[in-house]
């Protein structure tokens, strides 16, 4: 069994609402996972399950192959990580990073030597005799980050931790997070809606949707091998066209969609048989704009948009509007109205089947 | 901002009706009681117009009006620590309780507010009584033989009192309690604290602005308390509120009822004031936060 692990973790509330739905997770040792999904999908929930605040009404969590299931919080030893860092504004920085070397009854010297190794470790060394009403969100992130480590926790659990920062300083965290969390070979669950933060720090990322895994896999799987349109849709943004499998051959389907025919080649990995009525996931980014009359599909270009980096293009085709993106590298690109031409590799296209569409 | 610039009078002339009214009803009032105070007074002659410090004398001087200081004092410490006690769980539990139970319990809590104090302190001279509510019940239960005196005791003041002055406890305690973050608590226990230890060390000091000036209000308005301790208490158990009362309506001695009632207020003043310093003092960091 792996070091932490859920088993058809289930929790209803008052009765009919089933926030998590049989949920199963295997978190190796050292191992960073994140619960992506929109808000109301069951990830806060699961974490709780996991901290111990919410107990399950089915399923049982294992730690370390002990069964956690029942035992209170205090005693599991995880360190949280809060979405409004829930720091203790009565207490100095070092009395907040402490609190929870002072619970374990931990000699006074050694005691100090954690705190500020903890807080050197966010570097905010030299800040222990401040009260968090004296820092800037950043550092009050930081002493959050190294309350949860000072315990030197089994697991470190984040719960949507970055959403009280601004964009910029969100990045840096995330990098430096990620970091410190290689470093120290922390088992960690992050719950975030923000797609960017799962992608840059995890190792495997779990897509939630109605209480259920979607989707688990590293980030470039779930990104370029999405396994339902829920998937594909929720990471980054996704062209959808409507088709008919018409024929399957030994190496591709041809999907019949308006009245283009479509090549999907089969993927090694996610092998999956379509039939009937799929949907064609082709990302914004896998489109390419071409001289009018070559490429794939003839288009005008409706709206075209700056957006710094890139160019983002909304193009009307027969097969319905599709979004692409052109980055910004200097070159003369079709103005608005213009006519175009759009091309794409057969193998940038995932065919889902429309059944699976909203697992 | 120019506009205030032009009129610098504005924020006075605009605020003046409340201003009036303030100076009218309470300034004046209370000015005229302090110039009373200093008036001498004569048993045949009455009220002498003149500058003298002999009522302050005289009431700083007799351990008659030291012992009513003290027990006014000892009956509003009394009814603080009532009501912190039992201040303190019931938001708690209040702040615990859902949608339909929190509004009806809110309004049982509050409801005292909303009689007035003679029928309230009547209510509960009809329980308090030697053949009262609350004596035949302990009775019947076998708890006790002899009625317990609760009428015209300390004891009972201090419950009826008590009684009175909870919700503005409840109220102080429910204003820190929202400002309190859930997550803290939570915070604790994940780092090993049970919830005892995370409600003593992380939640409690964070209410305790709350609880300190609640207690405040609620000393302030014991100490100066009237009508609960002159029904319930009557002439045995008499406060500063009750021997004003008797100097300026029985001895007819009003001079000496004002320097009572100036005194009273110089020592209200005072445990405010010095309450208020000290939280601000010891609770920066919270307040700010």
């Amino acid at each position: 069994m792996s070091f932490l692990s859920l088993r058809s973790l289930t929790k209803t509330y008052g009765g009919d609402a089933q926030v998590v739905r049989g949920l199963d997770l295997d978190v190796e040792r050292g191992e960073f996972v994140s619960l992506l999904g929109p808000s109301g999908c069951g990830k806060t929930t699961t974490l709780q399950m996991v901290a111990g605040f919410a107990v399950p009404t089915a399923g049982r969590v294992f730690l370390d192959g002990v069964d956690i299931t029942e035992m209170r919080p205090e005693k599991r030893d995880m360190g949280l990580v809060f979405q409004g860092y829930a720091l203790f504004p009565h207490m100095t920085v070092a009395d907040n990073v402490g609190f929870g070397l002072e619970m374990r009854k931990l000699a006074r010297p050694e005691s100090a030597k954690r705190i500020d190794e903890a807080l050197e470790m966010v570097r905010l060394g030299g800040l222990g005799k401040r009260y968090p009403s004296e820092l800037s969100g950043g550092q009050r992130q930081r002493v959050a980050i190294a309350r949860a480590l000072a315990i030197r926790p089994q697991v470190l659990l984040l719960d949507e931790p970055m959403s009280n920062l601004d964009a910029k300083l969100r990045g840096e965290m995330h990098v430096e997070l990620r970091a410190l969390q290689r470093q120290l070979g922390i088992t960690t669950i992050l719950v975030t809606h923000d797609q960017v933060e799962a992608m840059t720090m995890s190792d495997r990322i779990a897509v939630m949707s109605q209480g259920k895994i979607a989707q688990l896999g590293t980030p470039f799987d779930v990104y370029d091998r999405p396994a339902s349109g829920f998937a594909s849709s929720f990471l980054g943004q996704t062209n959808v066209i409507a088709g008919r499998v018409t024929e399957m051959r030994e190496h591709c389907s041809i999907v019949q969609a308006g009245p283009c025919s479509l090549r999907i080649p089969h993927t090694g990995s996610t092998e999956q048989a379509i039939s009937g009525e799929v949907g064609v996931y082709l990302r914004p980014e896998r489109l390419r704009l071409a001289p009018a009359g070559e490429g794939n599909l003839a288009g005008r270009v409706k709206t075209r948009l700056f957006l710094g980096n890139l160019w983002l293009y909304e193009v009307d085709s027969v097969l319905g509007k599709l979004r692409l993106t052109s980055a910004n590298l200097g070159d003369t690109l079709p103005e608005e109205g213009e006519n175009v031409g759009l091309i794409w590799r057969d193998e940038d296209l995932r065919a889902i089947s429309n059944e699976r569409a909203h697992g | 901002m120019a506009e205030t610039s032009t009129r610098p009078g504005a924020p006075w002339s605009l605020s003046s009706p409340a201003l009036l009214l303030f100076v009218g009803i309470l300034l004046v009032p209370l000015l005229l009681t302090a110039v009373l105070s200093f008036n001498a007074f004569d048993g045949m002659r009455g009220i002498q117009p003149g500058y003298t410090w002999a009522n302050y004398a005289e009431i700083l001087g007799d351990s008659y009006y030291h012992e009513i200081f003290i027990r006014t004092g000892l009956m509003a410490l009394g009814v603080t620590a009532l009501c912190v006690l039992a201040g303190v769980p019931e938001t708690l539990i209040l702040a615990r309780m859902r949608a339909p139970w929190r509004g009806l319990f809110l309004i049982v809590i509050l409801g005292p507010l909303l009689i007035s104090v003679v029928v309230r302190t009547l209510g509960w001279s009809i329980l308090l009584g030697n053949q009262g509510t609350l004596n035949s019940a302990l009775q019947s239960l076998g708890i006790i033989d002899e009625p317990l005196r609760f009428l015209f005791s300390m004891l009972g003041v201090v419950i009826a009192l008590t009684h009175v002055f909870l919700p503005f406890m409840v109220i102080a305690v429910w204003s820190a309690l929202q400002k309190l973050d859930s997550q803290v608590e939570h915070a604790g226990r994940s780092l090993g604290a049970t919830s005892v230890t995370a409600f003593l060390r992380i939640v409690f000091p964070q209410l305790l602005p709350g609880v300190l000036s609640g207690s405040i209000i609620v000393f302030a308005l014991a100490a100066s308390a009237f009508a609960t301790p002159s029904i319930i208490g009557g002439r045995r158990v008499k406060v500063v509120a009750t021997a004003t009362y008797d100097e300026f309506l029985n001895s007819l001695n009003w001079p000496l009822g004002a320097a009572i009632a100036v005194l009273l207020l110089l020592a209200n003043i005072a445990v405010i004031v010095g309450c208020n310093r000290m939280l601000e003092r010891r609770f920066k960091q919270v307040f700010s936060a």
